[in-house]
């Protein structure tokens, strides 16, 4: 149980996709405009996180890594087929994002609604991809730690792309010199964020 | 179709060149391909090898896409594009595995994001679903070489001032343990600072990128 809130409080705060890997940074910029718009956009992304980081993993680990064909016979022990892990999981994460299209669209139009145009957005979101690549890396011991992580990241990009939304709303009126108006503030304000979260590093759980 | 018959380099066709390096810089201006643009400039050489890389691969997907744009259903077109790029990442992530191993350590997933770098769909979608080859291979050049330009940049400057150095040489001199043993700046007390290093800076310093290049060039102020 350690383990789970280890990773789960790790990959918020310590390792957010914003602040400490730029991940997901177009659309943080380009759809922090308003609060409401951030907080659709956010919930769609934990959403499509914590169903594709578990998928992926398992692809990885019983398709992908080296010796992972092992389950088909010892003859496929040696195969690795890593070097496909790109386009098996950009392929996953295209028709995960069509598909929970498709089941919001069916079960939930009020919600399908609120997120329509977002959805197709996503799966052209670093922090999506970026997720699978790092679980890759992190070598996690079984599917429901790599869920947690995808739950974790998708909330950590949550926390960020509504706390900029907030503070666009409010500068809005205030004084910013001219030629850094829009996009150069925004980028200052992240990095003085992203200081802000440097200090949760000291952290070791 | 008339645009064949125009000359090769017109003067519409050199626009598509030089326009992204600085009116309509892809990074600055249209806001695409940040992602990985901060995490690896820590150091110019990782970021020249990203910003060949991603000239490599949106080049090359835009010629593909434009030459088949005609064949892609409307529907499927984004996965349909998702999967050449993947596949241009993969041949790119294999060849800087074999020849260039610590760089493609160094950049790690970063690789693996261009797939979804905004800059390669973004061109993709906007540009070559609409124009013919040539055209496309000019627009690769030109977004990918606006891309490298503010790559190479903020790479220098987090290099010189966060570790006085350049492509890995010690061009500020050398730093010893006792100040006599110095050389150049660092005889005279120069200090590396150390915060440039760190990932913060890399947002701002692009922030500073866009005050300047927003301040002489009024046009591009938002309002």
């Amino acid at each position: 149980m350690m383990d789970y809130i280890n990773i789960f409080v790790k990959s918020i705060f310590i390792d957010n996709m914003v602040f400490a890997y730029f991940l997901g940074m177009c659309s943080y910029l380009a759809v922090s405009k308003t609060v409401n718009t951030a907080v659709g956009l956010g919930a769609a992304v934990i959403f499509v996180l914590v169903v594709t980081v578990p998928v992926n993993f398992l692809l990885d680990t019983y398709l992908l890594k080296p010796g992972a064909l092992q389950w088909l016979g010892t003859e496929y022990a040696s195969i690795d087929l890593s070097f496909l892990s790109f386009i098996m999981f950009i392929a996953v994460i295209a028709s995960m994002v069509q598909l929970v299209e498709m089941i919001v669209e069916r079960f939930a139009p009020a919600l399908y609604g609120a997120l329509g145009i977002f959805l197709p957005l996503i799966a052209v979101n670093c922090a999506i991809l970026g997720g699978s690549l790092f679980m890759q890396q992190k070598d996690f011991s079984n599917v429901g730690e790599s869920a947690v992580y995808g739950l974790g990241s998708g909330i950590g990009w949550f926390l960020a792309i509504l706390a900029i939304a907030a503070i666009r709303e409010k500068i809005a009126y205030s004084n910013v010199p001219a030629p850094l108006k829009g996009l150069g503030i925004t980028f200052i304000i992240t990095g003085l964020m992203a200081i802000g979260f440097m200090s949760f590093s000291g952290i070791k759980l | 179709m008339a645009e064949e018959k125009e000359p090769l380099f017109s003067k519409q066709n050199r626009a598509l060149l030089t326009d992204p390096l600085d009116d309509n810089n892809p990074i600055s201006v249209q806001v695409l391909g940040i992602c990985s643009a901060l995490a690896i400039t820590v150091q110019l050489k990782p970021a020249l090898v990203m910003s060949i890389a991603v000239l490599f691969v949106v080049i090359a997907s835009n010629v593909i896409v434009s030459l088949i744009r005609n064949l892609i259903p409307g529907r499927i077109r984004i996965i349909v594009q998702l999967l050449i790029v993947a596949s241009l990442v993969i041949l790119v992530d294999q060849i800087l595995k074999a020849y260039a191993y610590d760089v493609s350590k160094e950049l790690s997933v970063f690789v693996g994001l261009i797939i979804t770098n905004c800059i390669v769909m973004g061109r993709l979608e906007a540009f070559a679903l609409a124009n013919g080859p040539w055209k496309s291979f000019l627009d690769g050049v030109g977004n990918g070489a606006g891309y490298a330009l503010i790559l190479v940049l903020v790479a220098f400057f987090r290099e010189l001032l966060g570790s006085g150095k350049l492509f890995g040489f010690e061009v500020l001199g050398h730093k010893a343990k006792t100040l006599a043993d110095s050389t150049g700046l660092y005889a005279m007390g120069y200090e590396n600072n150390g915060f440039m290093l760190l990932s913060p800076m890399a947002l701002i310093t692009v922030g500073i990128i866009i005050w300047v290049q927003r301040s002489r060039n009024r046009k591009l102020i938002e309002n």
